[in-house]
């Protein structure tokens, strides 16, 4: 199982990566293996204001259809529209092929993240 | 003893020693007193078969329908003619059950039946996606309403005074109970009236509702509404009639998002308001807000072509509080026999009967516009239904043609409070026209 350094993660198994104000956001390569594969993405849209913890977007693979849970606060500012022909890229690389991008509301909501340490513990219970 | 109970008294007093009970009462023994029911039911004494069928056919015998009297009557439910194929394939056990029987391993016959309707009611809507069906017109209008809902992340809905009231009715019960906003866009002459879709569209309007051709028989002018409901990022939603769809534009033509209807029309018996057929279909980009079963074409490990259901993450099985719809059964036999009825008619055969009912329509509208006690409502294209103006009662009007045998036309004054003094008439192309000028003649007459 890949984790990334210098990731944020959540319990639902999100991971999101922060730059400055603005944070990238995708599913974990634990949660992508537990999906299996996927077979379609339901990407948000851009402008869409979101809070923490709210459902974002969809993730649908052969087994079952997921919801997505915003990591941070923010308005959607990017997606990654390449999911909506390939989803099952996310297979192949759950961290590069990223859902969205979105712009902070409150840079605070990391706390309450794990890092990747945190998160691979928080995995292996 | 119940005639029905195979058991003798021998029988029982032996079953009862075996268990080492004392009656049957006493088998009862863990049913409180109190809640015992301990009186006979209310209901008629027994009878004999011969008797209930006796005593049923004097009930049925009292109803007059389509085969009794000739039918000028519309407004969502056609008397039109049924192929008699159709009884014959329905009837088979197969097809004939109550079971939904969706295992991909023995219900291939079932499924792929359900596939050629879904197939059919695109190519009639003009449409990428249709689902296996719901249960009528009404209700798929309801249904669509809520996917546009979720499809926008929107909250209200727009539904034209054209749309038939009942229609309108069971839309208003869905949405009050969804949170769901409905608004209602004027009639005007008979239309939908376009400024004041204008003035009512907002950010917040998930779709519109239109019916083609509307309730009053008027074809649209859909490419206004389908301007004003896109501009603003809403779905364009079209209630269409399925065999006016044989020859006017298709609602796929118009831009449409989301289709919906009733397919009772569709080698449907008008079985007294019911079972009916619901169709829904919509674009590709849709497809997985759609409600209800989709039966979908797949291979199986040796590469041979099969059927399935598909997409059910869409479906409340999946994801409960997340699914579209609540919804589970459709109308199986009701989809097939709008299957047979579209495959036994084929293209041409559906074109000939749209353009009988509109010729047809259209001669009576002529000679009934002639009168000096009648006039049309409406100066519109019209398919097969057509308002009158009427200077004597429409009651009484109706009345009379009942005394005649013939089922007369829908009263519009309960639900338009300006048509008062209006019937809507409708001819399909059952109608000969000695029938269409006896009904002249006889409203003539009065």
């Amino acid at each position: 199982m890949k984790i990334m350094e210098g990731y944020y993660y959540t319990k639902n198994h999100e991971w999101v990566k922060v730059d400055g104000n603005t944070a990238i956001v995708g599913v974990s390569d634990y949660a992508q293996h537990a999906m299996g594969q996927i077979v379609y993405v339901e990407l948000p849209e851009i402008d869409d204001e979101f809070s923490k913890e709210d459902a974002f977007s969809v993730v649908e693979s052969v087994k079952a259809a997921s919801d997505i849970y915003m990591p941070v606060g923010g308005t959607i500012v990017e997606v990654n529209e390449d999911l909506d022909d390939e989803p099952e890229l996310i297979n192949t690389d759950p961290y590069t092929n990223y859902i969205c991008k979105i712009e902070l509301t409150d840079e605070n909501d990391i706390e309450g993240l794990m890092n990747a340490k945190e998160y691979e513990e928080f995995c292996d219970k | 003893m119940f005639p029905y109970l195979p058991h003798t008294e021998e029988d029982i007093k032996s079953m009862l020693e075996v268990i080492g009970v004392e009656s049957i009462d006493a088998l009862f023994d863990d049913v409180p007193e109190k809640i015992r029911l301990k009186k006979l039911l209310n209901i008629n004494e027994p009878m004999s078969e011969l008797e209930v069928s006796q005593y049923m056919k004097k009930f049925a015998d009292s109803n007059k329908g389509v085969d009794d009297l000739i039918c000028f009557l519309g407004a969502g439910a056609y008397d039109h003619y049924i192929p008699s194929i159709i009884k014959h394939i329905t009837s088979r056990s197969e097809f004939y059950t109550a079971y939904t029987p969706y295992q991909p391993e023995i219900s291939q016959g079932t499924l792929q039946a359900i596939f050629e309707y879904q197939s059919m009611i695109c190519e009639l809507t003009g449409m990428d996606v249709a689902n296996a069906s719901l249960y009528d017109g009404s209700t798929a209008t309801a249904e669509g309403a809520l996917m546009a809902c979720g499809a926008t992340r929107r909250n209200k809905i727009a539904v034209s005074r054209t749309v038939s009231p009942g229609t309108r009715k069971v839309l208003e019960t869905y949405t009050k109970y969804k949170g769901i906003e409905l608004i209602e866009i004027e009639e005007n002459d008979g239309v939908t009236d376009i400024d004041d879709l204008r003035n009512k569209m907002d950010k917040d309007v998930a779709g519109v509702i239109v019916q083609n051709p509307n309730f009053f028989g008027i074809i649209e002018n859909m490419s206004e509404v389908e301007k004003i409901t896109h501009d603003s990022k809403g779905l364009l939603m079209i209630n269409a009639d399925p065999i006016s769809l044989a020859i006017l534009k298709t609602p796929g033509e118009y831009g449409a998002d989301i289709v919906i209807g009733e397919g009772q029309s569709l080698g449907n018996p008008l079985n007294f308001g019911g079972p009916y057929l619901g169709f829904i279909s919509c674009t590709k980009k849709l497809m997985r807000k759609l409600p209800g079963r989709i039966v979908g074409q797949a291979e199986d490990v040796n590469g041979k072509r099969g059927f399935v259901l598909t997409l059910q993450a869409r479906e409340q099985h999946i994801r409960r509080d997340k699914a579209t719809s609540n919804i589970t059964s459709n109308q199986g036999l009701n989809a097939l026999t709008a299957a047979i009825y579209l495959s036994t008619l084929g293209k041409e055969g559906l074109k000939e009967v749209a353009k009988n009912c509109l010729k047809k329509a259209h001669y009576a509208a002529e000679l009934i516009g002639k009168s000096s006690k009648y006039e049309l409502r409406f100066n519109k294209p019209f398919f097969m239904e057509f308002v009158v103006k009427s200077s004597i009662k429409p009651e009484k009007v109706n009345k009379e043609l009942l005394h005649n045998n013939i089922l007369g036309g829908y009263e519009l004054g309960g639900d338009y409070s300006n048509y008062n003094d209006d019937i809507l008439l409708c001819v399909t192309e059952k109608r000969t026209k000695k029938q269409i000028d006896d009904l002249v003649n006889i409203m003539e007459g009065m």
